[in-house]
Parts: structure tokens; sequence; C-alpha cells
């Protein structure tokens, strides 16, 4: 008699458990469109990764184009730049990366960066500073010719954006 | 209370004739519309990829040159559920064509996946000067912004079988019955004859053989043309009727499942309190 | 009665600190889990629950509609279109809003018409009832003004339509649309204005809904012998009993519901509201909302002047005179038995009175031409008649079948013997 009942709760709890977990996974497939909504839609993930030809762009000088809602300088590089950049001993640098890390091999011309300082998120100038690379006039922060930071309150190099050459002048950022 | 009987019999009878009266009056002027089967009808129903595209191919080849498609941007086309083309494809396609963007240098640029289909005038004075004054409306929406008339009861029969083909009907109709203007019909120049719209702006932008299809095997007839346009336009106002539909099943087969489980457990719960 | 001891003894420290100082525990106890309700009640009665449930989901999705949003009469249209195309999920949960606003009024109509056939207005529950009838016109304040939002052809005339019930009022009428519109026809900051209070009066809503649970909860819920509690063995704790066979409805009522929003979310809606709205071209028919039918048949039915009344204002006063004359129901309906079950008189009358509405509603949909005119009158004439004449003189002349003696007598089939 007392095994019968046993048996007739558990199968009764199974019943409520197995409800209880059907709901459960109800509840939770209804909460991820609820949160997923959220995300960035359609048009915006369309815009998402951009084609840039850098052909136009002349040695020397550089661009600011828009992505992802974001400032990106394209910069030119002429040789003496690069050399400029490449001499500099890792012992200098704060936050120490070598050059050809910051570009595509075989690019080495073409520095393409996150235009924002990484101090608060200014975006700063061209050509000047005393590296002769950027220089942010918000706190003055002074960047290289590779956008490293060498002087000043921000504490990271310009950061550089997930992006591939798909042509000898088209460049796919994101 | 006899008096309340009498009355209540008076008020039935006088429901009771009006009724079967009622849809017959109903039918107004609606001209009769020739319903398609499409392959996208009914909760099962999908696109047929190959029509989307030779639907797509009749819309930019034909109707691009008047009707905008505001609503679709070039990447749709290579959505899944769509004319899926590929991306490389669709940002070919999208390189054809100019963009106005104010951010570009000159003001234009060439068009990118993410940008919208162009519409064909810049605004809508320019749109109406050259149509003699009628717009074009736009056709991305049109598939759901028309619908054919329905005699009752058959419009009921829609809430069960899910009906949303009415739209496409609609296109399908239009396209294909123009006729010469009936003999009381007197029309101005600029003018024609439809005899599913009535006098209609347009002229009868279809004709055997005006579009060449890829490949062998697909009539190349007006009514093919209509039948693979409205399944396009469909699309374009639906375009992710088919993902819908495949949650839908999901949705639905887990509702029963849990109605199934709750069913038992409130009438195991009731039992002990009977 | 129900049953106010209480029986909650807080089980720790912290729950005793609690309950002496915000009583959260011991009152959902006792509202939610332990009220007293009568063991009898069919599944007529799980409506106030589905209802409470499309409430929030009105306000769920609502509120992540509007995150997409933009109440501006150039954007809008396309706003609702991007939802419907790019957002993540916001076709789905566009269409739950849209649809769920038909499943809302499906379910209150249901849950009105159980009210009417079990004489739940009647003493002591009239207050119920009045609050009921605020939360209907509540309601379809709300379901007119998000109909405009999406700013379609049927959007723009329909509010068109609709605002012009206010320029009948005598004198004042013109200068109130007006105010109401904020200009002159319905234009951006009409919108933008129908925006602000569809988002607002769904939280006033809310708000009366616990009114209305307050009300309930005082004499207890009515059932379907309409014979009052009268001992604890007619009465089963509203949890487990009730909490799981209202959430078993609401399962099942969401079958039908996810049937519209996955496989025919444009069947409940009008086609002219896929055209953006244009100031200069009326659609050939403007038909509201499918809920809203039978109150725009009243307004429309009256075509001819009455005295100084003219028609335009006749049709105003017949459409708000029949949501008012809910107000009155409960002094209008002068029999002492509730369930219609036991009023042989009374059944074929509310049935009538229900394919009345149903035909009102269709008419709402037809040209007001031929026949249809003539049907609308007769079908308003039965619609106050049902109330101001049949209720009335059916208190007094009916004679009500034998009544069950008590709640779990009637459940246990035992008024049939007496009978």
């Amino acid at each position: 008699m007392a095994t019968a009942s046993e048996t007739k709760a558990t199968r009764r709890d199974f019943l409520y458990v197995a409800t209880g977990a059907v709901g459960a996974v109800g509840v939770a497939g209804v909460a991820w469109p609820l949160i997923d909504q959220l995300n960035p839609d359609a048009s915006v993930l369309a815009l998402a990764s951009i084609r840039f030809d850098v052909a136009p762009v002349a040695e020397g000088s550089s661009v600011t184009i828009m992505w992802r809602g974001l400032p990106v300088f394209v910069r030119h590089r002429t040789p003496a730049e690069i050399e400029a950049a490449r001499a500099v001993p890792m012992a200098e640098l704060k936050d120490p990366e070598p050059d050809e890390n910051r570009v595509v091999e075989g690019h080495d011309e073409w520095l393409i960066m996150i235009a924002n300082c990484t101090h608060l998120g200014c975006v700063p100038v061209g050509e000047a500073g005393d590296f002769d690379g950027w220089f942010c006039p918000c706190h003055g922060s002074h960047y290289d010719t590779s956008g490293r930071i060498r002087r000043g309150p921000a504490p990271a190099n310009l950061v550089v954006p997930p992006y591939e050459f798909i042509s000898d002048t088209v460049v796919q950022i994101g | 209370m006899m008096k309340n009987k009498t009355f209540l019999g008076a008020v039935l009878l006088v429901i009771g004739l009006a009724l079967p009266a009622a849809p017959a009056n109903a039918a107004g002027e609606a001209v009769h519309a020739y319903q398609q089967s499409w392959s996208f009808s009914g909760p099962f129903g999908t696109y047929d990829r190959n029509q989307l595209r030779r639907g797509f191919q009749v819309y930019k080849e034909i109707c691009s040159s008047c009707h905008g498609l505001d609503f679709i941007a070039f990447r749709n086309l290579s959505e899944p559920g769509g004319p899926q083309y590929s991306e490389d494809a669709v940002r070919e396609l999208a390189a054809q064509f100019t963009i106005v963007d104010e951010a570009a240098e000159g003001g234009e640029r060439e068009g990118v996946p993410a940008d919208r289909w162009p519409n064909p005038f810049p605004n809508e004075q320019i749109a109406r000067d050259a149509n003699g004054g009628a717009l074009p409306p736009d056709l991305s929406l049109m598939a759901k912004a028309r619908t054919i008339h329905q005699e009752f009861p058959w419009w009921v029969f829609n809430y069960f079988t899910a009906y949303q083909e009415g739209g496409a009907d609609y296109i399908y109709n239009l396209l294909t019955r123009y006729h010469e203007a009936p003999a009381h019909v007197e029309l101005q120049p600029g003018q024609y004859y439809n005899e599913f719209y009535g006098v209609i702006a347009m002229g009868p932008p279809l004709a055997d053989g005006i579009v060449s299809y890829e490949g062998e095997g697909t009539p190349e007839t007006v009514h093919q043309y209509a039948l693979d346009l409205a399944a396009f336009l469909q699309w374009t106002a639906d375009p992710h009727m088919v993902s819908r539909k495949q949650m839908g099943f999901r949705v639905i087969l887990f509702l029963i499942v849990l109605a199934g489980l709750m069913y038992m457990v409130k009438r195991r719960l009731w039992r002990d309190a009977h | 009665m129900a049953n106010h001891s209480g029986n909650y003894v807080p089980g720790s420290g912290i729950e005793r600190w609690l309950d002496d100082r915000l009583p959260i525990i011991r009152f959902s106890k006792e509202h939610l889990m332990d009220f007293p309700t009568p063991r009898n009640l069919n599944y007529w009665w799980t409506f106030g629950g589905i209802l409470a449930f499309m409430l929030v989901v009105q306000i769920v999705t609502g509120v992540i509609l509007v995150m997409h949003y933009t109440p501006h009469v150039d954007l809008a249209f396309a706003s609702v279109e991007h939802i419907r195309r790019d957002v993540n999920y916001g076709r789905i949960i566009q269409g739950t809003h849209a649809v769920g606003a038909s499943m809302f009024f499906a379910a209150v109509y249901i849950h009105i018409f159980r009210g009417l056939y079990y004489g739940s207005y009647k003493a002591p529950r009239e207050i119920i009832w009045m609050l009921g009838v605020i939360l209907f016109i509540l309601m379809m304040a709300t379901a007119f003004m998000g109909y405009v939002l999406p700013w379609g052809q049927m959007s723009l005339w329909g509010a068109t339509v609709i605002t012009g019930i206010f320029s009948a009022i005598p004198i004042v009428g013109e200068p109130i649309q007006t105010l109401l519109l904020g200009g002159f026809s319905v234009a951006n900051p009409t919108l933008n204005r129908f925006f602000s209070l569809h988002y607002l009066i769904p939280f006033i809503i809310a708000a009366v809904v616990v009114l209305h649970i307050w009300a309930l909860h005082v004499p207890g819920n009515n059932n379907p012998s309409g014979v009052e509690v009268k001992s604890s063995r007619d009465t089963l704790p509203f949890h487990p009993y009730f909490t799981m066979k209202d959430l078993y409805a609401i399962i099942v009522f969401l079958i039908p519901f996810a049937w519209f929003v996955f496989f025919a979310p444009d069947i409940l809606g009008h086609p002219d509201n896929y055209i953006p709205g244009n100031p200069l071209v009326t659609p050939a028919h403007i038909v509201p909302e499918w809920y809203l039918l039978p109150f725009y048949t009243m307004l429309r039915a009256i075509d001819f002047n009455v005295l100084f009344i003219d028609s335009k204002l006749g049709g105003v006063i017949v459409m708000f005179g029949s949501l008012l004359i809910l107000f009155a129901l409960p002094w209008l309906d002068r029999s002492k038995v509730r369930s219609g079950t036991f009023r042989p008189l009374f059944k074929p009358f509310y049935w009538l009175f229900f394919v009345n509405f149903i035909v009102l509603m269709y008419l709402g949909a037809q040209p007001a031409e031929g026949i249809y005119v003539l049907l609308a009158k007769i079908s308003t004439a039965y619609y106050f008649a049902y109330f101001l004449i049949i209720l009335p003189v059916l208190g007094r002349i009916e004679t009500p079948a034998p009544l069950p003696a008590s709640i779990s007598e009637s459940v246990l089939g035992e008024n049939k013997a007496q009978a």
C-alpha cells in the first residue's frame, strides 16, 4: 500500500517536473526574441562591413572614412614614415607593438586605424605632434607615424580595426 | 409570455429573411478575380526561388523604369527565403546604380548592397510630370496593399487556410486583363482600359516575349510574366514569410505539447478536489 | 464571503520583519494563493486570466516596438516597415502586438458575454461590472489610437472619421475637435499625441484592472449557478486549482493567436493600411478594425433627424449611449436570479442579443446602402431594447427554474434529482 502511493507520488511529480521544464523552455523561447531585438538590426549589420578603394589616396596623404559610426583614418605613408616607425626601439614605447603588426604584410604603406584617441575618444590631428604622427588636442597625447602612443595621457596605441585587402587597392573593413 | 415569444419570432424572422439576402447585395461592382495557385499559399507554402528571380527580372526590365521599390535594399536579394542571388552578384548589381548621398564626394556614389533600391524619379512631382500626371505607386508593399473581392462565405475560410494571396491575385489579374475599351467607355489620351481595374493610366506593360528568360522551359508569355512578377512582389511585401512560417510550426507544435501537459496537470490536480 | 482571517505565519525572522512593514507575502497568499474560489467555475471564467495575460503581452511588445518606432508622419510608416523587415524578430513582435489587439478584444467580448449570461453584473458586483465597462472603453480608445500609429491610409482616415465624431457636439464641437487634433486636420501633432496616449492608457488600464480585481475580491466570484458561496465546501483555493486551470486556458488560447501571428498576420487588418497615409486621397470604404464594428454600425444607423438633434449628433449619441447603457445594466435587469441557466425566458433573448451583436459587426464592414441601412436600424433598436425593455420586463414576468441549494450541490448534480 505504501509503495503504491509512493509510486503514484513519483509519477505525479514527474508530470509536474516535465511540464515545468517544458514551460521553462517556452519562457526562454519567448525571452530570447525580446532580448535579441536589442541587437543591431539587419540594416545596421549591412553597414558593419564596408569596402573602400584606397587607390585615390596619394602617398603622404590620408582620408577619414566612417565605419560603424566611427571615424577611421586611412593613411598612405611615405617610405620615410615607415622607416621612422620601424626604427623605434620597443623599450621606448608605452604600449610596445612593432609597426609590422599594425599593417598588412605587402601593404605596409597603408595604415588604417580607428580615429579615436585611446584616452577619452577625441579625434587626433594628423601630421602633428612631437613624433610627426598624430596629436590629440584635447589632452595632449602624441602618436607616432605608426599610430602608437608616445607621450601624453592616452594608455594605448590607436586601435587597428579588423580589415583585409580583397584586391590590390580595395580594403574591406569589418 | 405569449407576447414575448411572438416578438422573438418576429425578430428571428426578420433576421432570417435578411441574412441570406445580404451577401447577394454585398457584391457591388467588384469584378470577379481569377485566382491562381501560388507556391506560397497556405501554411506550407514557400517561395519558388527561380520564380522570384524571373519576377525580379521582369520588374527590373519593365516596371523599374517607373515604379520604385522603396523598402527593398539590394542586400535583401541575397537573403535566404528570397531570390537568394549570391552576395557578389548583388554587389555587382548594386554597383551599376548611382546613389544620391550627401556625404559622398560630388553628392553621388556607386551603390553598395546596403543601399535601398533607388527610386526612378527624384521626387513625386517629377514622377507625375513624366507620367501624364499619374503617380506610379511604389511596388514594395503592393501585394499587401491590394486584395481581391470575395463573396460571403468564401472569405470566412481564409481565416482557416491562412489565405494571404489576394494581393498576388490582384496583381496577376491587373496585368493580364487589358482589353479594348467597350463602347460605353470613353478614354482620354493617356488612358487605357483594363477589364479588372477599369480606366487606368498605365498602359499594358507586358507583351509576349518582351522579357527573355535564361534557359529553356519557361514560357515567355504575359501569363507567365504576370505570375512571376506577382510572386516577386509578394516576396517584396513579405520577405520573411518562409522563416516566419517555419518558426510558426515550431511554436504551434510546442504549444500543443505544452497544452497537453497542462491539461494532464490540471486534470490530476482537480481529480483530488472532487 | 471572502476569507480574511489569513493563515499566513511568517516562517523566519526576515519574513516577520517584512510582514510588519510591508505585508506583501501575506497579501499575495491571501489574494493569489488561498483566495476561496467557487469550485464550479467553467472555462468561460478563464478569460479573466487570459485578459490579464493579454494586457502584459501588449505592454511588453508595445514597449519593445517603441524602441524602433518613429512617431512622425514622414517616418512612421517606414519605421514600422523597418521593424517588420530589419529588426531582429521584429516581424514576430510587431505581428504579436497587432494580432494581440484582436485577440485581446476577442477575449474581452467573451468575458463580457459570459458576464451578461451569468448575471455577473448583479448585486453585490455592480462596481466590478462598471469598472469592467470603463476598462472596455479604455481598451477601445487605446486600440483606436494604436491603429493610427502605423500611419497607413486606414490610420489617417480612420482617425479623421472618428475624431469627426466630436464635431457633432453642438456649438463647442468644432473647437473641441481642433483641440484634440492639434490642428485643423489629422496631422503630425495628432500622431504625436495619439502615440503619447497610446503608451499611457495601458498603464491606466492596468491600474483599473487592480481595482476590478479588488472589487472582485470583496464578494468573491460569481459562478455558473449564480448561487452565492455558502460554505467552504463550495470553494477551492485559487492556487493551484485555478492558477493551473487558467494557465492551461492561456496556452490553448495561444494556439489560434500563434496561428494568426505566424501564418496570417495581415488577415485581421485592412490592406489599405499598407498604403502610406495620404491626406489627398480617401479610401473607397473606411472600415474600422473588426472589434469596433458593432459600435460603428450604430453610429451610422442614425440617418434621420429627431427634433433639434440632427442625424450626425444622433448617431454619436446612440454610439456613446450603447456603451453608457452598460453602466446602468445592474439596475435595469431586475431579475433576482443571476444565472441565465435558470431563466427560461431570458435565454432566447440573450442568444438573440448575441446574434444581433454579430450582425451589427457584420453590418459595420458593409457599405451603408440598400438593405444594410434598414438592418442596421433594426439591430440597433434590438441592442437598446434588450437593455431598456426586455431585461426590465423579464425581471417582472419570468418564472425562473428552481435554483440549486448550493454550489457543491450543483456540482454533484443533485439539483436534477430535486427538480
